[in-house]
């Protein structure tokens, strides 16, 4: 019998997380109506997404990375269910899911260190969106991994800014989602 | 047809059949309150707006129809933010209109200014805070379609004064699909497997129970309760929340269950191999501590909320349905358990050796509130409407006061929340004048909300209130008594001060008080005998009696402590 893969310090990821994609309708305070249900139920959310969804409109998509030891799936689908705006809810299984996030560092650069940050940079596939004279900003668009991988590469050097999105995820080609309840 | 928002507002109530809106005026709701004179709405004027929003749960519970509450910015929001927190609890449909400061003002820290939608977010169903007043009628017709459908609940609609003011040109959403609410649907079918399944585990039971929750009544589903459980003879439990769902006097009727549930409905839960959970969400109170719950029992659970399947106890059948549906669909199947006769045995001893019970009072007094309530009770009309606050009397009224019908029994469950009392009974006489309405209450309840008495006796809602007045917050005083070795602590309240009489008498009530048994019987008559303005009597009760049977916070139900007269029985 073989343990649990351990995922923990190697990736910033929580070790169980459920991916959630959420149509809301586009209205002022849903993002939070979503967030405070979160609060109050005690579920912890590690990251959240939203923006406009594909009609542009009238609905919106959050993607919510939640912490399943402090969210019974079915819990969440149910509460997030009964909040009216919500609209339709998917749950995408890490395994089955195409992840993205993106990434913007802006890096203090000098002689010393820029040829080590350019190969950090060209290793990780990112691209350098703006320099001056003292700086240099690199953007990353890739898996929750490799954006974590980049930022433990970054950190080395004082004085870095770092932002991150937030996953966004779709259900891998050929995988049904899963969605446990509709009915409320 | 050009009007205004604030007449679009009165017009789109009347649209939804409202008679009665409870409610107190103000500068942000001010233009509403213009078109109300010209309206067949009656309009009752309350003394503080938690006053309002109570009035209107107590209408919904004894009527099954939405209550009405509408009040101002600010201050008048947030007082009505306790009543809309209980409605949210227990699942009464209310529709709540609030006053906004004008939408140039919205976010400037206005006079009367706060943000009503934000606060209540988590203790409605859903608000909105509408921005025109074109789209007043689609917010009213969604708020009283969201508020009575699926799980019902409070909605409170967020009414800016610039958007009363302005004009619109009249309108009505002719259907459900006008409503423009892609995210809500309500309506839970029932799957032909899980009832497949729910008829072999009834099957299969030798010791099911009924236990029977709030969401009886909201579907109005007592008929079917009571044809599925005559033909199968399963016993039956009612909740708090749902006594009346089931008549007392009927034999397979135990009564209620939890912490000061009757010893044969809380020990038929725990030994029970099947509970058939309708309407019910397996509350705190009813299962003591969660892993000694019904701990042989395998579960169907019947809840039109989807949300309330495996909160607290996972369970083997799930039927996400309205009571009614579920339960005439299990009794079309003709699903039956095996034969009962044995579980009915045990249960009988279990009724003889433990009924609810009171030692008998000395003839100088002071009263046993138990027996207040079965005097009231025996001297009142069938089909009374009986009232309560928080705490020791609700208890006592819940256990010693037979119900027999549905909308009989008008209280304050999840949300506990004291000085419910004499707002609701007042709703309930509104929704049902024709009913004899007794509120049930303690002294400390009474205190919170007895300024309400001034609007019935204004308005002409001739309510009769028992104060059952031991002189103590008698709930806490128990548990200091029996938890914290009789330290008392900020429970005292005085049974002379107020002099409640007077009191009563100052609202333009007739004020009544009875010290001994015999003043006991002759006060009820007389208040019974009154039908023109409120009674108010003042019973002075044993100041030590105690809430029996009784299972400690975080107990298991097996060890429930029965009245002191009944401890040592087999």
């Amino acid at each position: 019998m073989s343990p649990e893969p351990f995922l923990g310090d190697a990736q910033h990821s929580p070790v169980r997380h459920h991916i959630l994609s959420v149509l809301v309708e586009n209205k002022a305070g849903v993002l939070a109506r979503v967030a405070g249900l979160f609060a109050r139920r005690g579920f912890n959310i590690y990251s959240l997404a939203v923006a406009p969804a594909e009609s542009h409109e009238r609905f919106s998509r959050i993607t919510i990375v939640v912490d399943a030891e402090t969210a019974p799936l079915e819990q969440v689908f149910g509460q997030l269910h009964k909040l009216v705006n919500v609209v339709e809810i998917s749950d995408i299984a890490p395994d089955d899911a195409v992840e993205r996030e993106l990434l913007l560092a802006t890096i203090p650069t000098d002689v010393e260190n820029r040829t080590s940050l350019l190969d950090v940079i060209g290793a990780a596939n990112a691209s350098i969106v703006d320099v001056d004279a003292h700086h240099v900003t690199v953007m990353l668009a890739a898996t929750p991994a490799g954006c974590d991988a980049l930022e433990r590469a970054l950190e080395v050097h004082p004085g870095v800014e770092l932002h991150r999105t937030g996953r966004v995820a779709v259900p891998r080609l050929g995988v049904p989602t899963h969605e446990p309840m509709r009915s409320r | 047809m050009e009007i205004t928002g604030a007449q679009a507002l009165i017009k789109s109530l009347e649209r939804e059949g409202v008679e009665v809106v409870f409610g107190l005026p103000g500068g942000a709701i001010l233009p509403v309150y213009d078109p109300i004179l010209d309206s067949p709405i009656r309009h009752i004027l309350v003394r503080h707006e938690q006053g309002a929003g109570h009035m209107a749960e107590g209408y919904a519970l004894a009527t099954g129809r939405p209550g009405v509450a509408m009040v101002t910015s600010g201050p008048g929001a947030t007082n009505i933010v306790t009543p809309i927190a209980n409605a949210h609890m227990d699942s009464t449909p209310l529709v709540v209109v609030t006053g906004q400061v004008a939408r140039a003002a919205i976010g400037t820290d206005a006079f009367q200014e706060c943000d009503i939608t934000g606060i209540t977010m988590g203790i409605t169903k859903h608000n909105f805070l509408v921005s025109s007043a074109s789209e007043i009628p689609r917010a009213i017709a969604a708020a009283f379609h969201i508020a009575t459908t699926g799980r019902p609940g409070p909605v409170l609609v967020d009414l800016p004064k610039d958007v009363a003011q302005s004009t619109m040109e009249w309108w009505y959403p002719a259907g459900v699909e006008e409503l423009d609410l892609p995210g809500y649907r309500p309506l839970a079918g029932l799957d032909e497997a899980e009832l497949e399944r729910a008829a072999a585990l009834l099957a299969a039971s030798e010791r099911p129970v009924l236990y029977v929750g709030g969401g009886v009544l909201k579907a109005r589903a007592h008929e079917q309760l009571r044809a599925f459980a005559e033909r199968t003879r399963i016993p039956v439990v009612t909740t708090l929340m749902a006594r009346g769902a089931f008549p007392d006097s009927h034999e397979l009727a135990l009564g209620m269950p939890g912490m000061h549930g009757t010893y044969a409905a809380v020990t038929a839960l725990q030994r029970a191999d099947l509970l058939l959970a309708v309407g019910t969400r397996f509350d705190d109170r009813v299962t003591g501590r969660v892993s000694a719950f019904a701990p042989s029992a395998k579960v169907i659970h019947v809840d039109i909320d989807a949300a309330e399947i495996n909160k607290i106890r996972r369970v083997e059948v799930a039927l996400r349905a309205d009571a009614a549906g579920a339960l005439g669909a299990l009794e079309e199947m003709g699903a039956t358990p095996a034969n009962l006769d044995v579980w009915w045995k045990e249960i009988r001893t279990w009724q003889e050796s433990y009924p609810l019970t009171y030692d008998p009072p000395a003839e100088a007094g002071p009263l046993r509130p138990q027996q207040v309530i079965e005097t009231i009770q025996a001297a009142s009309p069938e089909g009374t409407v009986v009232a309560a606050g928080v705490g020791q009397h609700q208890m006592w009224a819940s256990q010693f006061w037979r119900f027999e019908e549905p909308g009989t029994w008008v209280n304050s469950g999840g949300a506990g929340t004291m000085g419910f009392g004499v707002p609701a009974a007042i709703g309930a006489k509104v929704g049902r004048p024709e009913r004899t309405v007794w509120c049930i209450d303690g002294d400390g309840c009474f205190q919170m909300t007895a300024q309400e008495l001034t609007t019935a006796r204004a308005e002409g809602i001739p309510i009769k209130v028992a104060i059952l007045n031991n002189a103590y917050l008698g709930m806490v005083r128990q548990w200091q008594e029996m938890f914290y070795e009789e330290r008392y602590s900020e429970v005292y309240l005085n049974a002379d001060l107020p002099d409640y009489v007077k009191w009563a008498e100052a609202m333009g009530c007739v004020g009544l008080r009875a010290r001994t048994p015999a003043e006991m019987r002759a006060v009820v008559e007389e208040a019974n005998a009154i039908n023109d303005v409120p009674v108010v009597v003042d019973f002075r009760t044993d100041t030590s009696e105690k809430v029996f049977p009784m299972v400690a916070a975080g107990a298991s139900n097996d060890d429930i402590m029965v009245h002191p007269s009944q401890r040592g029985r087999a």
